[in-house]
């Protein structure tokens, strides 16, 4: 007679385990299946297309009743198992069946983590894990309203698609900084939720749930930063668990879930459990691919033939109707290897490689991939890559045609792109232009448009547009390129920036085909800086792109301790301010003090964790920082001019006083020193500086482009005010004409040597609505500029940068 | 070394992605890196150059700059890159589910062959 076996669970894994074990030994078994939902096997992967109304319940159904029968299976359907006696070897079911067995196998699959937040267990808060959940979802999305998706990870976002595709204004909420952040780098992560948001979905990462609202059924959903989203549908799909209860009610090693061999055996050498309820080798798998390799083996082992489940290297698709999305291998955690990153942006296409040892060990394709199935095989396989290391980014078809177009980010942007920022030309004015009027060179294009006719940066976009359209008769002469990951140059990332509307870091690497994954120390500062002075209030500062003195709003010296310069207005300090200053210096045991050559008082030797408490003391004080570490407003000088000086023409202390709380926190390409001096006789240097306020007896000379460091400058004269709001105004608008313009790291006398004196005058001192509209935009800025960053680190804020990760020094005592 | 054990000191998310955190000890600080793709390294505080603090410097790829020179450090050797020549002592480190465990007593990462 035959011998019995017994199957808990009816999903996709007992599923192909008994077609491989009927094709082997039909007959073997007299077979039984318990299945908790009133189901046959359906393949759950296609929920997703169920939501979205792509396909329907038939349609992917894998056994149905017929094979069940044909096979001589008795299959209960809703019939759930409660209990296992292992000693007398049978089951028992919710509805008092009890069965016997000679072999069991437990599939009861995995449970949706269901986060315990007031409110969770509200009508119309639902899972997404099988049939019910799909068919509540799709009832639900007949109201149309709004959904909200908890969970930025593959279900989730399979969810957020198919809810949207049913009418739904949903929103995704997600804990991590990036989608699929398990599966995906932050760069393809940043594609993807370029891509879901162009859908209309509503994307909040970095977002942590607080409640789920609602009296009778769920209204809502409140962020812990108090946000409330309106729902009437709230999908939670945070994560699975390992099924295991039964097994571990039985007295079977359970740890995360069921414990079995590579044979698929549980502690009990009767039961074999397999699919995402158990854990291999400490790991537990929730795709389907590694289902099917434990699927091959416990068919074998129940027909005593040898096999062994060594454990699975999976991969990882996004089955939302187009997005091509691929990941496979861990990359997140392997040492020692190297990355071949190919981008490109008019395509919307990241690939990544990961390599150790000449071998493929991990990779991330988005939007092309077709190569993912050959990359997926010679990381299973892995085969050594060296010999096709150059092409092997390309991917299989590649026969040395294909290459990269360096013109494909110009190419790709629209018509109405703005090109050439001082006189408002857009490319489809330009390319238009050159068509229009049979034009073939840069001096022509310029006579025509005015495009790169100003301030000239733009120029290198401008060449590109010609020899984009007139094809290769058309040379463009090439920029330096900013540093070894980009062929671009800083003018070229600056005005794409603009035009391209590109508010990240990721989103600049991307669209403008950066050639490493993360940048380098040269580019992350530059792109840093130009990102926050064409978006400001926008952009969020990436504090770890910062060097770090600004990082740490100190001075790093030799040592490694820092010196701290608070702020002193115009150079005026007061007899409190001196004594709190004393204070700090006893208290902290600091080494030096010394007056600067900007007027100011350095507290040098001070070490990192004590710089929060150096703070607060000089903040209780009334002082803030002076940012004597920044490439931004350093401080500005002034004599004691009328109010003191028998030659003083001028309140110059004043005018310096005012000007410093006026321009104070702003970020520029370099540093900025302003000085103000009450008459020619010039004792605070100001003609060294880069605005130089000199005071004379008609109003003030306003000069620019002094440097006193290893080049010497003196400055130019720009033109004469009359007045100290006049002053304000021109310092404020050169300033953000220098901010819009400059290249990262040139003062202002570099930039004033590139672009020209002619230039800047016609902007600042001819054109009065220029001048104010600059101004005006300074003063925006500022208003997200002027706060003190010492106070927000005596509050706490990076907390983490003053403090060590661990203090060994005891323990190490006892090495 | 057979002695050695592994010592936790933190969890990976105490380290901001593309930075580092000071692990003080009495031999001097070590510097604990996270890289962009969450890969964590050690190497003594100390660029070969002059000794700069590696920790305070700009993360890039798997290497680091050093805040006082510009010097360029590979997380993985220790070694100094393009024309500089120098070495810093890496120390083993590994992650298990989201801790940091450092050797202790600190023994050397074994270096890419």
């Amino acid at each position: 007679m035959a011998e019995r076996l017994l199957i808990v669970g009816n999903g996709m894994a007992p599923g192909r385990m008994l077609e491989h074990l009927l094709e082997k030994a039909p007959g073997r078994y007299d077979i039984t299946i318990f299945n908790a939902e009133p189901r046959v096997n359906y393949d759950r992967i296609m929920l997703s297309p169920v939501l979205s109304g792509e396909k329907n319940y038939e349609q992917i159904v894998i056994h149905g009743d017929g094979w069940y029968i044909k096979n001589g299976i008795t299959l209960h359907k809703g019939t759930k198992v409660v209990g296992i006696d292992r000693a007398a070897k049978t089951i028992s079911t919710d509805n008092g069946l009890v069965e016997s067995y000679d072999k069991l196998v437990i599939a009861t699959g995995s449970v949706p983590f269901i986060i315990p937040v007031p409110g969770h267990n509200l009508p119309g808060v639902l899972s997404y894990r099988d049939l019910d959940d799909v068919d509540a979802m799709i009832l639900a999305s007949k109201a149309r309203g709004n959904a909200v998706v908890i969970g930025g990870g593959l279900l989730g976002l399979e969810a957020a698609a198919g809810l949207a595709e049913q009418g739904m204004d949903v929103t995704v909420v997600h804990l991590m900084p990036t989608l699929m952040e398990r599966q995906l780098d932050a760069n393809a992560g940043y594609l993807l939720k370029k891509e879901i948001e162009s859908r209309g979905i509503k994307v909040i990462t970095g977002a942590n749930t607080k409640a789920i609202l609602g009296s009778n059924r769920v209204e809502g959903v409140q962020l812990e930063d108090g946000t409330v989203i309106p729902a009437a549908l709230v999908v939670m799909a945070v994560g699975i668990r390992p099924n295991g209860w039964l097994g571990k009610e039985a007295g079977l090693t359970v740890n995360r879930g069921i414990v079995v061999d590579d044979q698929m055996r549980t502690s009990d050498p009767d039961i074999f459990s397999l699919g995402e309820c158990v854990e291999h080798r400490g790991a537990t798998y929730g795709l389907v691919a590694p289902l099917y390799e434990m699927a091959g083996v416990l068919a074998k082992t129940l027909i005593d033939e040898p096999a062994a489940y060594n454990g699975s290297v999976t991969a990882t698709k996004l089955k939302v109707t187009g997005i091509s999305l691929f990941s496979a291998g861990d990359f997140a955690e392997a040492k020692d290897r190297e990355e071949i990153v190919l981008r490109d942006a008019a395509r919307g296409v990241y690939k990544r490689l990961v390599l150790q040892d000449g071998k493929i060990i991990g990779t991330v394709l988005y939007g092309d991939v077709e190569d993912g199935a050959w990359f997926f095989q010679l990381l299973r396989e892995g085969a050594d890559i060296t010999e096709m290391r150059q092409t092997l980014i390309y991917g299989q078809g590649y026969a040395g045609g294909a290459k990269l177009d360096p013109m494909a980010a110009i190419a790709a942007l629209p018509d109405d792109a703005e090109i050439c920022g001082c006189n408002g030309v857009c490319k489809g004015k330009i390319t238009g232009a050159i068509t229009a009027n049979g034009l073939t060179n840069l001096e022509e294009v310029r006579a025509v448009t005015k495009a790169s006719a100003s301030c000239g940066s733009c120029t290198g976009l401008v060449e590109k547009l010609i020899g984009l359209t007139l094809g290769d008769s058309y040379a463009p002469k090439t920029s330096k390129a900013a540093c070894g990951c980009t062929d671009l140059g800083h003018d070229d990332i600056r005005r794409l920036i603009v035009a391209k509307e590109l508010k990240s870091i990721p989103a600049v690497m991307q669209e403008l085909e950066w050639k490493t994954s993360c940048g380098c120390s040269k580019c992350r500062p530059a792109l840093n800086y130009y990102l926050l002075a064409t978006w400001p209030g926008d952009y969020v500062d990436d504090n770890q792109s910062r060097y770090i003195n600004e990082r740490a709003h100190a001075n790093i010296q030799k040592d490694g301790t820092y010196s701290v310069i608070p702020r002193m207005w115009g150079g005026m300090t007061s007899a409190a301010e001196l004594r709190a200053i004393a204070d700090v210096a006893d208290k902290f045991n600091i080494p030096s003090v010394k007056v600067t050559g900007g007027q100011r008082i350095d507290l040098l030797g001070v070490k990192k964790e004590d710089l929060p408490g150096v703070w607060a003391d000089l903040n209780a004080a009334g002082m803030v920082s002076g940012h004597a570490y920044a490439k931004g407003l350093r401080t500005v000088k002034t004599c004691v001019g009328s109010e003191w000086c028998r030659f003083g023409t001028q309140d110059s202390t004043g005018l310096g006083i005012k000007l410093e709380k006026f321009t104070w926190g702003s970020w520029t390409p370099h540093k900025v020193k302003l000085a103000v001096s009450g008459c020619p006789r010039n004792c605070a240097e100001a003609t060294v500086k880069d605005i130089g306020i000199v005071c004379i007896d008609s109003g003030y000379e306003f000069h620019i482009g002094g440097a006193a460091g290893m080049e010497v400058k003196a400055t130019v004269l720009l033109c004469r005010l009359e007045t100290e709001e006049e002053v304000l105004e021109y310092t404020g608008a050169l300033m953000q004409l220098y901010r819009e313009q400059a290249h990262y790291l040139d003062r202002i006398h570099k930039w004033l040597h590139r672009v020209g004196l002619d230039t800047v005058k016609k902007q600042i001192v001819e054109d009065h609505e220029r001048r104010r509209a600059l101004f005006a935009r300074f003063v925006h800025a500022q208003k997200f500029a002027q706060i003190d960053p010492w106070a927000e680190r005596v509050n706490g804020a990076f907390g983490h940068e003053f403090k060590p990760l661990a203090d060994l020094r005891l323990a190490s005592a006892a090495e | 070394m057979n002695t050695t054990d592994w010592l936790e000191i933190g969890r990976l998310d105490d380290i901001p992605k593309r930075g580092a955190r000071v692990v003080k000890t009495a031999r001097g600080d070590i510097a604990i890196f996270r890289t962009m793709d969450d890969q964590v390294f050690a190497l003594d505080d100390k660029c070969p150059h002059k000794g700069g603090p590696l920790s305070q410097g700009i993360v890039q790829g798997e290497s680091v700059t050093c805040p006082l020179h510009n010097w360029v450090i590979s997380l993985k050797t220790g070694e100094a890159q393009g024309a500089d020549q120098g070495c810093t002592r890496t120390i083993a480190v590994r992650l298990q589910d989201g801790r940091i465990q450092l050797s202790w007593p600190a023994v050397p990462a074994v270096k890419a062959a």
